[in-house]
C-alpha cells in the first residue's frame, strides 16, 4: 500500500493511498466528529458534520469522503472548520423535535451529543419542521421522522447488510423523509424485522416497540404468575446499558437485577434452545434418514423466517418446523410447568428477554397460536430490559451479587444453548448432540471450531457416524443469498443450513445496546462482536455439561410430558408452520 | 440505405453538391444556374414559434405554393430557432434577405401572392425594430440591429439550415473538423487544439475544456464515456435549446470529437424532458449520423467507433450538476455526490467521464475547422471565443445573443436588447440564474468575462440574462430564486437542505413587513455559512441571489424592513388597493375580473368598492380599469 | 388503492422488457409508463424494480425525487404554469392566481371534479413568449395580454358540463 504524507492539525501523518481524512484522522487518535458516515455500510457525505478545511479547497470538504493526497494539509479544528460544522448542526436541529426529555435516545443519541460535544446554546435558526410521520403500525419498529436527520445509514443498512432495501429517500428538498414505499409501515413491505436499521439509527427516528408497560402492569397484578426468560445474548450485552464494556458477562447480575424487578421467576432461554436442539435435530435426522426436504434450514432466527416468507416462499419446506427457543419455552411454561405447579395457565404471563425485535412480532404470529394461550405475553429487547432495570432503580449493574436462575423444572441449561447467541452457535449445539445421539457415546470433541467466528459465511464437512455431510453457516441476509440461490437451483451440496437473521447472530441483535458509530469507527470498531461472542463462548467453555441432550431437567420434561422428540404433543407445542407472504400489502 | 461515407472526397462530393440548395442563403457568390435559382422560405420550427403555430403556418404555405404551382421554384424550409422567439414566428425570405415577424398561418396566402408572385415587401410582417434610433420598421436581415452586433460561432447555423437534414449540416461544412480530427490528428493534437484555443466551460464555472480532457484521457483503463449536459436548467435561459433545435448534428460533430480525443466510445445527451423538439431532433439527428456512418463503428474509415443515447430528465434542476447528472443517466435519484472524486476519474458507472456543456461543444468542431488561433483572437486575454446569452425580461428584444467575450452588458441591454420597454427604469440585470447575482446600472460598462463577473458578485452561468426594471422589486426577486432552490434542492446534505429554507423564511418575512434589522445580518451570516459547508454547488452558489442584492439594493431591504414599504409595489402584503371613488365609472370590470370577488358596486349606478379583507393583491384590477381608478399604497 | 386492469399490466410489461437490456433504464421506463398511463402505479415500480435488480423503495425514491412523476392519475386536462425566473419576472404569478380561480385546482394539485391539473413548471425554453402555459399540450405565450387562454378554459369547462349533462 502505497503511504500518503499529509499534515493534520499542523502534525505530520503517514496515510495510506485511498485512505479518506477521515480514516487518517481516526488512525492518528485525532477525532472528527460525525453523523451520516457508517463505516462498512454507507458513506454519502450528506450531514456536513464532519468538515474539515483543507488548504487550497475554495469550500469546507467532508473528511469521510475525501481521500487524501500528497501534501495535503487540513484543520479539523480551525475556526472556520468549527463554525461550518456548528452552523450544520445547528440547521438540523431546527428541523428537529428536540423532545429528548422523552426520547427513548436519550443520553444516547449522537446528535445529542454533537451538540454537547460544539457547546451549542441556542436555537439559532428556528423555523418550519418537515411534515413529519409517526408511524407505529407493526409491532417490531417505531418510526418517527421528526428525529430523523436523513443520514441514510439504515437505508444503508437495510440495502448493504441486509440486502433488501425496505427503506428509502422520499421526495427531495426540505420535504425529503426516509421511510418504506409510501411512507407507510415496515409492516406493509417485505421487512424482516431485524432491528439492523434500529441499531444504525444515531437518532431516535427508529426505535423498537416499547412493550415495558405491559410488563410493569404484569408485575403489579396479583393475579399474574410473571415469569421472565433471557435469551443467551442478552447477557453478553446488558452490561453495555450500565457503562460495563462491551463483552463484559453478566449473567449472574442479569438475574440478580430482573428478580428484583418483581418477576415471579427468572429462567434462561437455554432451556428453551436446548429443547430446539432435541426437536430441530431429530428432525433433521427424521429428514436424512426418511429422504425428507434437504437441505434444512434452522428457524430460531424470526427475522430470517420472515425473510424466507417474503423473499422465498418456494424455500418454506426447508425451514426446519421448531418454533424458536423462547416461543417453545413459553409453550412448556403454560402447560408442563403450570401442571407441575398446579396454576391455571391463563394466570402465567410469559415475559421474553431478547437481543431482537423479530421476536416482538414473531410472538403475534398467527401460525404460532397453536396452544390455548399465547407462548409468549411479552417481548422486550436488551435495551428495554436495561430500561427497566433503571426504572427498578438499579442504577450499578456490576454492584450486584450474582444469582441464580430459577432451578424448578426448567432451570437447567448447557453450554450448547448459551451459544446459540452467535453464528454458528446453533449449528455446534445441534452437532453436538446429533452427533453424540448417532454415535451413542459422548463426544470426544465438543467444540466444532469450524462453526465459529465473524465470517459472514462459513462451510465444513462434518463426519456424522462415518457419514460426512457438508453444512453451512451464515448471518445476515447478503451473506445467506448465494446459498439460497443455490438451493433454489437445486445446486446446494448442503445438509444442514444455519441462517441467523443479524449479521454475526443475536449478539448483533437489533434489540442489543446501541454501539456507536464514533465507537465503530474507533478502535474499538466492529470487534464488539467478537466481543460479544467471545463472552458467550466464555460460559459455555465453563459450563459442566455442553451437550444439549444431556440437559436432565429436558430429559425429565421429555420423560414426564413431552415423550420422544416430534412425538404429537411436541409437534402441537413445539412445531409450527410457515405461510408464503405478499412481499407488499400495499396493493391488495 | 445511404451509403457509409468513408473517405473526405466522398464528404466534399456530397457538400458541393448539397451546397448549392444553400447557396442563396449562404454569403459566398457563387453564380447559380436558372434552375438552382429557388427561392427559400424559411420558418422558425422552434419551441417558441411552433407555439405561434408556426408547423401550421408551414402546411399552409406548401399548400399555397402547389396552388400557384411554383413548387419547383419555391422551397419551403424549416429551421431552428433565430434567437428572437418573441417576435415569432418568423419567416425568413431569401435571396431577398426579407424578415418577416409575427407571421399566422392566416398570412401564408399573402406571402405568397404578394411577396413570391408579386414581388412586394409586406408592410405588415416587417419588424419594428426598438434596437435602431430611429425606431423604424425594418426587413433587411443583415441591418437588424438584434443581429448586427452579434457574432454568431455557436449559433451560426442556428436559423439558416433545416437542423432535420443532415446534407444541409454537410453543405456549411458539416463534418470536415470530424474527418481531419479522426484521419489526419491524435487524440492529444485534438486536445491540445482545444487548450491552445482557450475555449472554458460554457455551463456555468468556465473550466478549462481542454484541461477537463486531459483529465479523462490521462486516466488509465478502456471504458470511458462523454456526455452533453443538455439539461438547461436555468429558468429563463434557452441557448441550449436553440441549439439543439437549430443545429443538432454541430452537438454531435462536437461529442464525436471529443469521445475520440479522450478515448470514449459510448456518449449520452442528458436533456430535460421539457425539451420534446429538441429531442425529437437530436433522434433525427443520431439516426442520420448512423446511417451515414459518423456515428457507430469504424467511423470515417478511421477505425473509430463511438455511438450516443439520449437520456432524458425529469424535472430536477439540480440534475444539471454533473454529479447529480450522472447519478440520473444511472437511473438513480438525481442526488450529487462529493468531489473528489472527480467525474473525469470516476463518473457514469464509476469509469472515466467528461461532461461539457452543449455550447461548449457547438464550438468544438469550428475550433478544429478554424484553427485554435482563430477562436483565441476572439474574446479576452482569459475569456476567449464568443458567449450566447439568453436575454429576458424587461428588455424589448428579448432573444438570444451571442457576442464576443469583454463586450459590455451595457452593449448587450441597449444596443442589441433596446432597453427596457415602455420607458421604464433599468433597474438590474440578473446572471448566472439561480446561482448568480444581481448587478446594477454602475456595473453595465464591466466587460463580461468569467472574472468580472464573478467580482462583480455574480457568475456567468450558462448565460441567462434577465434585465429588471423599476416595476421589480429585488427582495421579491431574491425571494424567488430562493424559492426556486427550496424547490430543488436535492435535500441530501444539511446545510442546503434547511439552510436555504430558513434563508427562504426570512426573505419571506421581510417581504411580509415582519423583518428586522438583525435579521439581515444573520442572513447574510447563514448566506456565508451555507456556501462553505453545502456539499455540491448547487447550495454553494444558492445565496448568491440575496448576497449580491444585499450588496447593490440593502435600501430596499431596509425600506422593507423599516418602513413596511415594498418600493416596486410587488411585495403583496405590503400593498393595497382601493378605488378612487372620484374616478371609477361604475364599469364593473375590475369586479369580474377579480379572482377573489373582493369588489362590489352596481353597474352603471353605484362606484365600486375593495374589500380590503378578501383581496388577494392580485393587481389584476388595476390593469383592467380603463379609468385609472385603482389606487395601490 | 385500485387494481390496475390487465392491459395497463401488459403495458407496464412491454415496456419494462423493451428497456430491460440497456443501463440504468430506470428512468426511461417511468417516463414511458407515464405517458402511456398518465401516472405510475404500484406495479410499475414493482416490476421496475424487478428488472433494473433493485428494491421498490429506490424506484419508489426515484418517483418521489423527479418533480415530472406522479403517483396519482392526472385530471383530464392539464395546465402548466411556467414560473421560469423569465415568466415570474413578467407576471407568472397572476397566471396562476386566474387559473387556480378558473379551475379551481392547487398548484401542483389536481381540482376536485378531477378536470384540472395546474402543474407549475420551470422554463419550457419559450421565455421569448413570457409569460407561458400550456393547455393539454398547446402553448400560449404572453399569456397576460388578450384572453386566449382563460377563453380556452372557460371552452373545456362548458364542454366538459355539456357532455357530463348530456351523459
Ligand atoms: C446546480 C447546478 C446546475 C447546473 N446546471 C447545468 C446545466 O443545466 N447545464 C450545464 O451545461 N451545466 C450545468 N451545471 C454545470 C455542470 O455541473 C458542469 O459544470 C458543466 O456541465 C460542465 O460543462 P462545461 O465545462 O462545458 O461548462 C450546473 C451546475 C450546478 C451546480
Ligand atoms: S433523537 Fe436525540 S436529539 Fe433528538 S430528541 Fe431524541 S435524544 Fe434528543
Ligand atoms: S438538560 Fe437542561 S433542558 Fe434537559 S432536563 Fe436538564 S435542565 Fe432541562
Ligand atoms: S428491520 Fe431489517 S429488514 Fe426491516 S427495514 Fe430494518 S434493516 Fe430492513
Ligand atoms: S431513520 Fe435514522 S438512520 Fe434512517 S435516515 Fe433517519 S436518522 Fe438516519
Ligand atoms: S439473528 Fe437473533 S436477533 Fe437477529 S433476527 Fe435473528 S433471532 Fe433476532
Ligand atoms: S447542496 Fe443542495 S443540491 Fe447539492 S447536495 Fe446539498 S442538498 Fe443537494
Ligand atoms: S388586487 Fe386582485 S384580488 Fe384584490 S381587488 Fe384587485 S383583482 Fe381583486
Ligand atoms: S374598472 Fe375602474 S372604472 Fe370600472 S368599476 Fe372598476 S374601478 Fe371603476
Ligand atoms: S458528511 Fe461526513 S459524516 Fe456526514
Ligand atoms: S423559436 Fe422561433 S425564433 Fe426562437
Ligand atoms: S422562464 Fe418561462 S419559458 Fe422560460
Amino acid at each position: 500500500m502505497a503511504e500518503v504524507h499529509i499534515k493534520i492539525n499542523n502534525q505530520f501523518i503517514t496515510a495510506e493511498q485511498g485512505d479518506t481524512i477521515l480514516d487518517a484522522a481516526n488512525r492518528s487518535g485525532i477525532q472528527i466528529p460525525t453523523l451520516c458516515y457508517l463505516k462498512n455500510v454507507i458513506r454519502t457525505g450528506a450531514c456536513r458534520v464532519c468538515l474539515v478545511e483543507v488548504k487550497g479547497a475554495r469550500a469546507l470538504l467532508s473528511a469521510c469522503t475525501t481521500p487524501v493526497s500528497e501534501g495535503m494539509e487540513v484543520w479539523t479544528n480551525s475556526e472556520r472548520a468549527i463554525r461550518g460544522r456548528k452552523t450544520t448542526v445547528e440547521l438540523i436541529m431546527s428541523n428537529h423535535n428536540k423532545n429528548c426529555l422523552s426520547c427513548k435516545r436519550n443520553t444516547n443519541c449522537e446528535l445529542q451529543r454533537l451538540c454537547a460535544e460544539l457547546g451549542i446554546r441556542q436555537n439559532r435558526f428556528e423555523g418550519e419542521h418537515t411534515q413529519p410521520t409517526y408511524e407505529d403500525a407493526s409491532w417490531g419498529i417505531v418510526r418517527d421522522t421528526s428525529k430523523c436527520v436523513l443520514c441514510e445509514r439504515c437505508i444503508g443498512t437495510c440495502a448493504n447488510v441486509q440486502g433488501i432495501g425496505i427503506l428509502g429517500l422520499q421526495n427531495r428538498g426540505f420535504k425529503t423523509i426516509c421511510g418504506p414505499v409510501y411512507n407507510g409501515s415496515f409492516d406493509d413491505v417485505n421487512c424482516m424485522q431485524c432491528g439492523q436499521c434500529v441499531i444504525a439509527c444515531p437518532v431516535g427516528a427508529l426505535t423498537e416497540k416499547e412493550e415495558i408497560h405491559s410488563v410493569i402492569t404484569a408485575i403489579n397484578d396479583p393475579d399474574k404468575i410473571v415469569i421472565c426468560q433471557t435469551a443467551p445474548a442478552v447477557r453478553a450485552s446488558l452490561g453495555e446499558e450500565f457503562g460495563l464494556p462491551i463483552g463484559t458477562l453478566v449473567t449472574g447480575k442479569m438475574v440478580a437485577a430482573l428478580k428484583r424487578c418483581g418477576f415471579d421467576r427468572v429462567y434462561d432461554t437455554n432451556f428453551g434452545a436446548d429443547l430446539t436442539i432435541m426437536e430441530e435435530g431429530s428432525e433433521l435426522l427424521r429428514r436424512i434418514q426418511n429422504g425428507g426436504t434437504l437441505p434444512m434450514f434452522t428457524s430460531c432466527s424470526p427475522g430470517w423466517v420472515r425473510y424466507v416468507e417474503y423473499q422465498y416462499p418456494e424455500l418454506l419446506s426447508h425451514l426446519s418446523s421448531a418454533k424458536s427457543p423462547h416461543m417453545m419455552f413459553g409453550a412448556i411454561c403454560k402447560t408442563y410447568w403450570a401442571q407441575k405447579h398446579n396454576v391455571d395457565p391463563s394466570k402465567i404471563f410469559v415475559v421474553s428477554i431478547m437481543p431482537c425485535i423479530a421476536k416482538k412480532s414473531e410472538a403475534r404470529r398467527p401460525e404460532c397460536e397453536t396452544g390455548d394461550y399465547p407462548d409468549v405475553d411479552a417481548v422486550l429487547t436488551t435495551r428495554e430490559a436495561g430500561r427497566l432495570i433503571k426504572m427498578y432503580g438499579i442504577d450499578e449493574l456490576d454492584a450486584l451479587e450474582d444469582e441464580n436462575f430459577d432451578m424448578d423444572f426448567l432451570g437447567e441449561y448447557t453450554g450448547a444453548g448459551v451459544i446459540f447467541g452467535a453464528t454458528g452457535g446453533v449449528m455446534e449445539a445441534a452437532l453436538r448432540t446429533v452427533k453424540q445421539k448417532l454415535e451413542n457415546k459422548p463426544l470426544e470433541r465438543v467444540d466444532f471450531m469450524e462453526c465459529r467466528g465473524m465470517a459472514g459465511v462459513k462451510e465444513a464437512q462434518i463426519d456424522l457416524n462415518g457419514e460426512k455431510i457438508w453444512i453451512a453457516i451464515a448471518s445476515s441476509m447478503t451473506c445467506a443469498k448465494p446459498l439460497l440461490e443455490d438451493v433454489r437451483a437445486g445446486i446446494s451440496k448442503y445438509v444442514f443450513i444455519e441462517i441467523m437473521g443479524c449479521p454475526g447472530g443475536c449478539i448483533n441483535g437489533g434489540g442489543q445496546s446501541i454501539v456507536s458509530a464514533r465507537k465503530k469507527h474507533g478502535t474499538i470498531g466492529y470487534t464488539y462482536k467478537d466481543r460479544r461472542m467471545k463472552a458467550l463462548y466464555d460460559e459455555d467453555r465453563f459450563k459442566e455439561k455442553r451437550v444439549s441432550m444431556d440437559n436432565v431437567q429436558l430429559q425429565k420434561l421429555y420423560e414426564d410430558f413431552l415423550g420422544e422428540p416430534g412425538s404429537e404433543i411436541a409437534e402441537k407445542l413445539l412445531h409450527t408452520t410457515y405461510s408464503p407472504k405478499k412481499k407488499f400489502k400495499i396493493v391488495q | 440505405m445511404t451509403e457509409k461515407i468513408r473517405t473526405l472526397e466522398t464528404l466534399r462530393k456530397i457538400r458541393e453538391k448539397e451546397r448549392i440548395h444553400l447557396q442563396l442563403r449562404l454569403d459566398d457568390k457563387i453564380s447559380l444556374t436558372e434552375e438552382d435559382q429557388h427561392m427559400n422560405i424559411l420558418v422558425c420550427a422552434g419551441t417558441g414559434c411552433t407555439a405561434g403555430e408556426s408547423a401550421k403556418l408551414i402546411d399552409q404555405l406548401n399548400e399555397e405554393i402547389k396552388e400557384a404551382d411554383l413548387s419547383d421554384r419555391v422551397r419551403v424550409i424549416k429551421t431552428g430557432c433565430f434567437g428572437f422567439c418573441q417576435k415569432g414566428p418568423i419567416v425568413a425570405i431569401y435571396p431577398d434577405k426579407v424578415f418577416y415577424t409575427h407571421v399566422k398561418p392566416d398570412n401564408a396566402k399573402q406571402i405568397v401572392q404578394e411577396h413570391v408572385i408579386g414581388g412586394r415587401i409586406i408592410q405588415d410582417l416587417q419588424m419594428f425594430d426598438t434596437s435602431r434610433i430611429d425606431g423604424s420598421k425594418i426587413y433587411d436581415i443583415d441591418k437588424i440591429g438584434f443581429y448586427e452586433k452579434q457574432k454568431r460561432i455557436a449559433l451560426r447555423n442556428c436559423g439558416r439550415i433545416n437542423p432535420e437534414e443532415i446534407y444541409e449540416y454537410i453543405a456549411v461544412d458539416g463534418y470536415e473538423a470530424l474527418f481531419h480530427a479522426l484521419n489526419e490528428m491524435t487524440p492529444q493534437d485534438v486536445i491540445d487544439q482545444i487548450k491552445a484555443s482557450g475555449l472554458r466551460g460554457r455551463g456555468g464555472a468556465g473550466f478549462p475544456t481542454g484541461v477537463k480532457w486531459q483529465f479523462e484521457k490521462n486516466q488509465p483503463g478502456n471504458e470511458k464515456y462523454v456526455i452533453c449536459n443538455a439539461d438547461e436548467g436555468d429558468p429563463g435561459a434557452f441557448m441550449d435549446r436553440s441549439l439543439l433545435e437549430g443545429d443538432p448534428h454541430a452537438i454531435l460533430e462536437g461529442m464525436i470529437i471529443m469521445a475520440y480525443a479522450v478515448g470514449a466510445h459510448h456518449g449520452y445527451i442528458y436533456i430535460r424532458a421539457e425539451y420534446p423538439i429538441a429531442v425529437s431532433r437530436l433522434r433525427i439527428a443520431i439516426r442520420q449520423a448512423e446511417e451515414m456512418g459518423f456515428l457507430g463503428r469504424n467511423i470515417l474509415g478511421s477505425g473509430f467507433d463511438f455511438d450516443l443515447e439520449i437520456r432524458l430528465g425529469a424535472g430536477a434542476f439540480v440534475c444539471g450538476e454533473e454529479t447529480a447528472l450522472i447519478a440520473s443517466i444511472e437511473g438513480k435519484r438525481g442526488m450529487p455526490s462529493p468531489k473528489p472524486p472527480f467525474p473525469a476519474v470516476a463518473g457514469v458507472w464509476g469509469k472515466p467521464t467528461s461532461i461539457n456543456n452543449v455550447e461548449t461543444i457547438a464550438n468544438i468542431a469550428q475550433i478544429i475547422k478554424n484553427g485554435p488561433e482563430w477562436y483565441a483572437e476572439m474574446g479576452t486575454e482569459r475569456s476567449k471565443g464568443t458567449k450566447v446569452f439568453a436575454l429576458g425580461g424587461k428588455i424589448n428584444n428579448t432573444g438570444l445573443v451571442e457576442i464576443p467575450m469583454g463586450t459590455t452588458l451595457r452593449e448587450i441591454i441597449y444596443d442589441i436588447g433596446g432597453g427596457c420597454p415602455n420607458g421604464k427604469k433599468f433597474k438590474a440585470v440578473q446572471t448566472g440564474g439561480p446561482s448568480g447575482g444581481c448587478l446594477t446600472e454602475k456595473e453595465l460598462d464591466t466587460p463580461i468575462t468569467y472574472e468580472n463577473l464573478i467580482e462583480a458578485g455574480s457568475m456567468m452561468g450558462s448565460g441567462g440574462m434577465i434585465v429588471l426594471d423599476e416595476d421589480n422589486c429585488m427582495v421579491d426577486v431574491a425571494r424567488f430564486y430562493m424559492e426556486f432552490i427550496c424547490d430543488e434542492s436535492c435535500g441530501k446534505c444539511t446545510p442546503c437542505r434547511v439552510g436555504t429554507k430558513r434563508l427562504l423564511e426570512m426573505l419571506t418575512k421581510i417581504t411580509a413587513g415582519e423583518g428586522t434589522m438583525d435579521m439581515l445580518d444573520e442572513m447574510e451570516e447563514l448566506c456565508r455559512e451555507i456556501k462553505d459547508t453545502a456539499l455540491c454547488g448547487l447550495g454553494q452558489t444558492a445565496p448568491n441571489p440575496i448576497l449580491s442584492t444585499l450588496r447593490y439594493f440593502r435600501e430596499e431591504y431596509e425600506a422593507h424592513i423599516l418602513e413596511k414599504r415594498c418600493p416596486a409595489h410587488v411585495c403583496k402584503d405590503l400593498l393595497t388597493y382601493s378605488i378612487d371613488p372620484t374616478k371609477c365609472r361604475a364599469c364593473s370590470l375590475c369586479a369580474r375580473n377579480c379572482p377573489a370577488e373582493a369588489i362590489t358596486g352596481k353597474p352603471g349606478k353605484e362606484v365600486y368598492k375593495i374589500d380590503p379583507s378578501k383581496c388577494i393583491k392580485c393587481g389584476l384590477c388595476m390593469s383592467n380599469c380603463r379609468f385609472a381608478a385603482i389606487e395601490r399604497n | 388503492m385500485e387494481k390496475l386492469n390487465g392491459s395497463a399490466l401488459a403495458t407496464i410489461d412491454a415496456i419494462v422488457a423493451r428497456h430491460r437490456n440497456q443501463a440504468g433504464p430506470c428512468i426511461e421506463m417511468l417516463h414511458e409508463v407515464q405517458n402511456e398511463l398518465g401516472y405510475i402505479p404500484f406495479e410499475a415500480m414493482e416490476k421496475i424494480a424487478e428488472a433494473t435488480n433493485s428494491s421498490v423503495a429506490e424506484v419508489y425514491g426515484v418517483v418521489m425525487f423527479y418533480a415530472q412523476f406522479t403517483t396519482e392519475p392526472k385530471g383530464r386536462h392539464v395546465i402548466n404554469v411556467c414560473l421560469g425566473t423569465a415568466c415570474y419576472v413578467k407576471g407568472a404569478q397572476q397566471l396562476i392566481d386566474r387559473v387556480q380561480k378558473l379551475t379551481g385546482a392547487q398548484v401542483n394539485k389536481t381540482s376536485a371534479d378531477g378536470l384540472f391539473s395546474l402543474d407549475a413548471t420551470r422554463c419550457l425554453g419559450a421565455c421569448g413568449l413570457a409569460p407561458v402555459c400550456i393547455i393539454d399540450g398547446k402553448v400560449y405565450g404572453n399569456a397576460l395580454l388578450g384572453t386566449n387562454f382563460t377563453d380556452e378554459i372557460r371552452r373545456i369547462i362548458k364542454e366538459e358540463r355539456t357532455t357530463e349533462s348530456a351523459s
